[in-house]
């Protein structure tokens, strides 16, 4: 089943065209992994996707709704985990689980249950009326992520979710983007780091606004004749940057 | 010093990059001049009143022809019945009723005497209080053209000194120099130190050949500028658009401005080197420099009339002893040997401040 | 209305977990307020006088004496001689100088008016003026009862005729200024506390980041500010309830008025104050530059409110841009309703002005806080 479908779908400002008719579909339970420069059109991309942004042209769906009509009905189904950082530093981890649970319509029994559950499976019972300000950032991620997912949402778009974290939290971290992968929320992520790019089941590589690329990354590496995502990646965005 | 000037230069783009503060350095000062030189008065001029006159008999006319004609007051006509002004008042359509006796005139006629009842509406007791001295004086005139009893036997020649004109924009823009100077000095240069430290790149200075002292004039040096040609542009238009004098030295009023300027300076240095975010510093400078700027120099009400603890307080704002000064230079045209007191009273304050900010960003480096 | 709750919950939260945020809410209005209402007088207490008394006769000290007895004037020094440089006025000692001529007193006893000279320091204009009906009304009083005495000693049998003046000071009887300031004082606090906070508390989301956050979910716009400016709202209606509290007992100002037409009208002020500073937080990125913007439009409002000065004495042009100044409003509302007793009738003009003018901004600000750009 395929739970995002793009075609052709622009974004200019102005004379500028930040994203150049990309088309590509993305199964549910599927990690994508969207892999570009800064400034090829990522971030544009996403907010076209997650209704924060209206397309200029083309035509995409999300979950099944409408990115033109239905933006409010896409917002119910998705979550969103910025490269800016979403929780509220000066609230605690118990209350921003239920502002965030709260504005999702979630009861009070299902933010209650949920919020157990995940502060057990963080390990993070202890920190539960702790200030977000006083958690180091690894901890910070890996609860933003959660949160992100507190509604049971189809997708879940992680905008650079591993920036700044040290080794072992991204290992952490990716565990659980497969967790939630295996129960069959599909993974939207974008990432600089090419070793993540690797554990992605898709990637797509993303250059001046066009998709160049998108496939397993297996395959793609086959094709182009290279070791590892790292070498396909420099070659593929070098001519831009020169 | 050659990595000193390149960072001097590179401050000075830093603020003219930023279009908005840049607006708000040059635009506010304008702004607020015309205000002060246009808007905001304190004379009393065209106040809307009314008569109540039952009779309108020949005297009553004659006084309400006289009054109409002043150009104190507008009058918006006449009300039925004394009953009528409290409605009046609470919607605020006047502020003043003359209230003749009905027979004004066969009452003056017969039994020598007649009533008027001036009522004011004294929420606001200073133009209540003017109001009716004016009033008085119009109908005292009346008396002495018309009625010859009271011939004024004691002639009073008033003379204004150093604002014959009575202009409030004379007294406002020594103000307004130190508001604006209060407001780029202090409030910019606090705000611009914390930034860096905000952001980041004050470490980055610190660990650059740069010694301390040449950050903190490199970071100060832009706004001292600024707020100079602030002071002169300022001046120049009061002069031309509002015809304020300067009747003392040029000169003079210039290096009591450069004091002023430093010793502003020498707050907002010591108001960043005390806090850590922008916002701690805007909210100190505008709560603690700003407000008794405005309110506690003698730049809008007179400092006479504060009760004594307040008065006392005034003494510590800088803002005051400049103000004295440039009065004193611009107004009443009078050289140092006046107000050798207050600037060494305001140089007194500078060095401290420069000492105190000098030494709590010193220990902060350590 | 449940995610409103959420909402309002995580607001009311995070203004009182704000250290910096907490005194400049609660602490600062009321020593503002106190200093302001002590501070903020035009109120002559006393004129300093120096008197150059050339005649140096009975009548003149008189004349003095009578000055010193109103209560408004104080002699700081007095000379004989002639010298009347005006050093005194030069050097800020005196605030007037009071010259009486050789022959005040000759003058007063024949046909020739006697003339006596005033000089004031009128930097400040308006106190100089006032200075001068105050000096004027005592002279001319003493200027009377020289005449009626001399009709006495004359005998004339002729009756005059007089116009007698009585003022009356509805209001405010004592003519204090407290009384006028405070109200006004108030106004400022609340729009302060309106403006300021909805400005800074919008971008704030916006600098951190987690206005993204938010546009991605579900929540309605409407949802978001609601929930963004009803605590506020409750903030500063509650600052005004202290407010008038300090006033009735610190201030001794009177509130003639109703209590719940102060706070139906300052609601909807504050729907006005509010919206204007979500508006300005919809094209602005820093909370330094909303401060700004917030700071700069404060102070054209307030200067062009009749606060300080009264609206009637400004030119033509000013007073038609004081029709778009809802501070303006909010001030007249205030000294009619409190000091006057006005009922709803006396000030309806000015709440259609406020409710129009906060459907106005509303919208606009409504509109440009948009979710998705387009």
């Amino acid at each position: 089943m395929k739970i995002i479908e793009a075609q052709r779908l622009t974004r200019k400002f102005g004379d500028f065209v930040a994203v150049d008719a990309i088309s590509f579909n993305v199964e549910a339970g599927e990690i994508l992994g969207f892999l570009g420069a800064n400034g090829a059109g990522k971030t544009t991309a996403i907010k076209m996707l997650t209704g924060l942004l209206s397309p200029t042209s083309g035509d995409a769906t999300v979950a099944g709704f409408d990115v033109y009509s239905q933006p409010e009905k896409i917002k119910k189904s998705i979550g969103y985990m910025s490269q800016r950082f979403s929780l509220y530093e000066d609230l605690t981890v118990a209350e921003n689980i239920r502002f965030y649970g709260g504005i999702y319509g979630l009861s009070a029994r299902q933010i209650s249950t949920r919020r157990d559950d995940l502060l057990e499976r963080l390990d993070l019972g202890h920190a539960r009326d702790d200030r977000i300000r006083s958690l180091p950032l690894g901890w910070r991620q890996k609860l933003a992520f959660s949160v992100a997912l507190l509604h049971e949402p189809r997708i879940v778009f992680l905008d650079e979710p591993t920036g700044g974290v040290d080794p072992i939290t991204r290992r952490q971290f990716w565990d659980m983007i497969y967790e939630t992968a295996a129960r069959g929320i599909t993974v939207f992520v974008t990432t600089h780091y090419m070793d993540e790019a690797e554990y992605c089941d898709r990637i797509s590589i993303m250059v001046d606004g066009r998709i160049e690329a998108i496939g397993q990354p297996a395959d793609l590496k086959k094709s182009f004749d290279v070791a590892s995502v790292d070498e396909l990646f420099v070659r593929l965005a070098r001519p831009v940057q020169a | 010093m050659k990595s000193f000037r390149g960072f001097v230069i590179k401050e000075f783009f830093h603020i003219f990059r930023d279009y908005r503060t840049l607006l708000i350095l040059f635009g506010m000062p304008v702004i607020q001049l015309v205000l002060f030189g246009y808007a905001v008065r304190n004379e009393i001029q065209d106040i809307n009143i009314a008569f109540v006159d039952s009779t309108n008999d020949h005297v009553t006319r004659q006084i309400k022809e006289r009054i109409r004609a002043s150009s104190y007051f507008n009058v918006i006509g006449q009300l039925p019945s004394e009953r009528d002004i409290r409605e009046a008042f609470q919607r605020g359509l006047i502020k003043e009723a003359v209230v003749f006796e009905p027979g004004f005139a066969s009452r003056l006629a017969h039994d020598g005497v007649a009533d008027i009842r001036i009522v004011t509406d004294a929420t606001d007791p200073n133009t209540a209080k003017s109001m009716q001295a004016y009033t008085a004086s119009i109908i005292a005139h009346y008396q002495r053209d018309h009625l010859g009893s009271t011939a004024l036997r004691i002639v009073t020649e008033s003379r204004m000194r150093f604002n014959p004109e009575l202009k409030s924009v004379n007294l406002f823009v020594p103000g307004l120099i130190a508001l604006i100077l209060m407001l780029v000095c202090a409030l910019m240069t606090s705000i611009t130190i914390t930034r860096e430290k905000e952001l980041g790149t004050m470490e980055v200075l610190l660990v650059s050949p740069l010694k301390p002292i040449h950050i903190i004039v490199g970071k100060v040096l832009p706004y001292f500028v600024l707020s100079f040609v602030n002071v002169v542009t300022i001046l120049v238009l009061a002069r031309l658009v509002f015809d304020v004098p300067v009747r003392g030295s040029v000169p003079l009023l210039l290096a009591e401005c450069l004091l002023f300027i430093l010793c502003a300076l020498s707050l907002g240095i010591l108001i960043s080197s005390r806090s850590n975010s922008q916002q701690t510093a805007t909210m100190v400078s505008l709560a603690g420099l700003l407000l008794p700027t405005v309110i506690l120099s003698g730049f809008i009400f007179p400092i006479s009339s504060m009760p004594v603890a307040l008065q006392l307080f005034t003494h510590i704002v800088p803002a005051k002893w400049f103000l004295i000064i440039i009065r004193d230079i611009m107004l009443k045209g009078i050289g140092i040997e006046y107000f050798w007191k207050e600037t060494l009273v305001l140089a007194g304050m500078t060095l401290i401040l420069m000492t105190a900010s000098a030494r709590s960003f010193k220990t902060r480096l350590e | 209305m449940r995610t409103l709750l959420f909402i309002l919950q995580k607001e009311f939260l995070q203004i009182f977990r704000n250290r910096a945020m907490l005194p400049i809410i609660f602490v600062m209005p009321v020593v503002q307020l106190i200093i302001l209402g002590n501070a903020a007088t035009f109120e002559i207490k006393q004129i300093e006088m120096s008197v150059v008394d050339r005649d140096n006769s009975l009548s003149s000290r008189q004349l003095i004496d009578k000055m010193e007895a109103s209560g408004y004037f104080a002699m700081s020094s007095y000379s004989v001689d002639g010298r009347d440089t005006g050093e005194e006025l030069l050097t800020g000692e005196a605030d007037m100088q009071l010259v009486i001529p050789k022959h005040f007193e000759r003058d007063l006893r024949t046909v020739e008016p006697a003339t006596i000279q005033l000089i004031f320091d009128a930097q400040d204009g308006a106190t100089a003026g006032v200075a001068n009906s105050y000096a004027s009304t005592i002279i001319s009083d003493i200027s009377r009862h020289v005449a009626i005495d001399r009709v006495h000693l004359a005998a004339e049998s002729e009756v005059s005729r007089r116009i007698a003046v009585i003022p009356a000071n509805w209001y405010n009887p004592n003519l204090n200024y407290q009384t006028y300031m405070v109200p006004g004082i108030l106004v400022i606090l609340v729009t302060m506390i309106g403006t300021f906070l909805s400005a800074m508390n919008v971008v704030r989301e916006k600098e951190i980041g987690t206005i993204e956050q938010l546009n991605v979910t579900p929540l309605k716009r409407y949802q978001f500010i609601v929930g963004k400016l009803l605590p506020l709202l409750i903030i500063a209606l509650a600052e005004l309830a202290f407010g008038l509290v300090i006033a009735r007992v610190l201030f001794d100002v009177p509130i003639l008025g109703s209590l719940s037409l102060i706070f139906a009208l300052a609601t909807v002020y504050l729907l006005v104050m509010l919206g204007f500073g979500l508006w300005i937080s919809t094209f602005t990125h820093t909370q330094q530059q909303a401060m700004f913007l917030a700071w700069f439009f404060m102070v054209v409002f307030i200067l062009m409110s009749g606060l300080f000065t009264p609206i009637e004495s400004m030119p033509e042009w000013a007073q038609r841009v004081t029709l778009a100044n809802p501070v303006a409003y909010f001030i007249k509302i205030m000294r009619r309703v409190m000091l006057k007793g006005a009922g709803f009738g006396a000030v309806s003009v000015e709440f259609w002005a406020l409710t129009v003018y906060a459907t106005l901004i509303l919208s606009l600000a409504v509109k440009q806080y948009r979710k998705v750009s387009a």
